[in-house]
């Protein structure tokens, strides 16, 4: 265990720098706090939850995939290649280090996607423990310890100190390099921090929450379930839930024409909770919110584990505190729970 | 031309031929640039056709895979990427492909030795084509061939040199069309597909490939058990809308399953097991 007092973070948050790109969370215009590329001046915060979740380090909000050029009948193409420079993220909470497992079996399965694995790869993970747990967090309930995040170096803030922890290989490198900044440390503090967050955790309105077995049964049990429509009614479809979540991968392409001749394609974030989302020429299979809805929720809880094992949910509650209709997944999932039909 | 090997990054083509099939369908036929095919595919596959400035839709590839020249997408008239397709492109036309995507009919595998029930209604006939022109070329390999198709009237039908002097005149080989209503020169059968499934007395010791819109496909299925049939002797193939095309832009999935990726072939028992959002 090494340690820095905090007051040394412009100095530590500068030698990162000269390693890669430093991403940390801090104050954007409207006050909040999100991830931002670090730079002289940037007043770091580390002790809230970002509202947006890490996710754009991998998967950003919107990227270029190619560019075209017609000249008559002719069509050329030039591939916009995903950045291949190193970056840092720095202060991820354990919630969001998960989300970047399940982000992994969509976007690394075969066939990879080349933009999402440049930036995995390229990357550096710093996590960050949690001393404040909110009202809104369940990690716990996906087994995630939220004050050790999966992480390649792991830090936490106590009182005016900075303590850090090299955890994988390319952590302990990184922390090689910087090594002159840091003082030896006992590991004291920090076991005490991680149980008094604990204590904090057990207390919390979702401390003892869990997602039934019998909702990710039988598919078609819980798609036929009467539940959808009263939960669905209030929803506006403005699918600020699936911008905010950290395990929300659907995506968009799309062109836009710069001149007459010169068209750029690119990838954005999308949401299944929009109504033109699968909607086609002849048809739309999903046309009213409640199937929209309910295929958002079916997502996170029965199709993604029937794929993949594990529930696409991280317990980071966002949707709890950003949903404008007071809609959130753990109340879906007691609402299935406690019903008859399902 | 790109190599990065990113699926999402297309190849260029170029159109090397436009047939006006009916007055809302077109076929087109794509090379690489410089002649040959722009990837290999299985009967049933699809890929990704780029209009740029209007994006990309996915299309079943009609031509079968024996054929070593080109491919070609039949194509209806129905949105806006089709509608710059029927009215923009021209013969030389360079194009932006991506594919082939999701799986494919069992040629290889069940389908062989087996005697084969074609069922296809208006533009469904498009998948179907390659995989009975694959079956054709490899004609030993199947037993009898039956085919069944439906159009809304005789200018309707895809193909419809094909359906009459070339595919009849193989081995085996039985082509029954239909339209909607009576037409003047029409001395063919009149009527909907399922009853005209029922008055032809087919036997269930056939294996069906279906592919149609929707409505017909629940009602030839309906006919088919009636028959004596079972859901898994029937194929589909079903079409949902698609970005990515290898599952992970998150639109086209039935419950868990990904159209792209886990069909777009399916047996109806599997479908029977799938949320009814389709």
């Amino acid at each position: 265990m090494l340690k820095l007092a905090l007051a040394k973070l412009p100095e530590l948050c500068a030698l990162m720098q000269k390693e890669a790109e430093l991403l940390v969370p801090a104050k954007n215009k409207a006050g909040k706090v999100d991830y931002k590329a670090y730079a002289e001046g940037v007043e770091i915060c580390l002790n809230e939850k970002t509202s947006r979740s890490a996710k754009d380090a991998f998967f950003p909000q919107v990227e270029n995939l190619l560019k075209f050029k017609s000249e008559g009948k002719n069509l050329s193409l030039e591939q916009i290649l995903p950045p291949d420079h190193a970056t840092i993220l720095f202060g991820v909470k354990a919630c969001d280090a998960r989300s970047f497992k399940l982000l992994d079996k969509v976007f690394l399965s075969n066939p990879v996607d080349s933009y999402y694995k440049a930036r995995r790869e390229n990357c550096l993970i710093i996590g960050l423990g949690c001393a404040e747990p909110e009202e809104t967090c369940f990690c716990a309930t996906f087994g995630i310890d939220a004050t050790n995040p999966e992480a390649d170096i792991n830090t936490w803030v106590v009182g005016e100190e900075l303590y850090w922890a090299p955890v994988s290989e390319k952590g302990k490198a990184l922390t090689e390099k910087l090594s002159a900044i840091f003082v030896e440390a006992d590991d004291k503090a920090v076991k005490e921090q991680g149980e008094a967050t604990k204590n904090i955790l057990s207390m919390l309105p979702l401390a003892n929450f869990k997602i039934a077995d019998k909702i990710s049964a039988k598919e078609l049990v819980t798609f036929n379930s009467k539940v959808w429509g009263d939960l669905s009614a209030t929803c506006l479809s403005c699918c600020t839930c699936t911008y905010v979540c950290p395990t929300c991968h659907c995506y968009d392409i799309r062109d836009y024409k710069t001149d007459d001749n010169t068209t750029e394609r690119f990838r954005c974030w999308d949401s299944c909770m929009a109504s033109d989302f699968t909607k086609m020429a002849h048809g739309n299979p999903r046309k009213t919110k409640l199937e929209r809805f309910r295929q958002r929720y079916m997502h996170k809880l029965v199709y993604f584990p029937e794929n993949n094992g594990e529930y696409a949910c991280v317990g980071c509650g966002r949707c709890l505190e950003k949903c404008p209709a007071n809609l959130n997944i753990v109340k879906v999932a007691k609402a299935l729970e406690v019903s008859d039909d399902v | 031309m790109c190599n990065c090997g990113d699926t999402l990054i297309p190849q260029i083509g170029v159109i090397t031929d436009i047939c006006t099939e009916t007055p809302d369908v077109k076929t087109f036929r794509v090379e690489a640039i410089g002649g040959g095919k722009l990837f290999e595919h299985m009967p049933g596959q699809c890929a990704i056709l780029s209009m740029p400035g209007k994006g990309e839709a996915i299309f079943s590839i009609t031509s079968s895979p024996t054929n070593q020249k080109y491919m070609e997408f039949s194509i209806k008239r129905c949105g806006s990427i089709t509608d710059l397709l029927h009215f923009d492109v021209e013969v030389g036309q360079q194009i932006a492909v991506r594919g082939p995507y999701g799986n494919h009919f069992p040629v290889e595998d069940k389908l062989q030795g087996k005697d084969v029930l074609f069922i296809a209604g208006g533009i469904g006939l498009a998948p179907m084509r390659s995989v009975i022109n694959y079956m054709l070329d490899k004609r030993d390999d199947y037993g009898s061939i039956d085919i069944v198709y439906g159009a809304r009237s005789k200018e309707d039908f895809v193909r419809y040199d094909e359906l009459t002097n070339v595919w009849p005149s193989q081995k085996d080989t039985h082509v029954h069309l239909t339209i909607d209503r009576p037409q003047e020169g029409w001395d063919g059968n009149v009527g909907f597909v399922p009853n005209f499934l029922k008055d032809l007395k087919f036997t269930p010791d056939k294996t069906v490939l279906l592919c149609g819109p929707p409505i017909m496909i629940k009602l030839c299925l309906a006919a088919l058990i009636e028959m004596g049939f079972t859901k898994t002797q029937v194929y589909t193939t079903l079409e949902l809308k698609m970005k990515c095309g290898v599952g992970k832009c998150g639109r086209c999935n039935i419950g868990k399953k990904y159209v792209c990726k886990d069909g777009p072939v399916f047996t109806c028992d599997q479908i029977d097991e799938m949320p009814n959002e389709y």
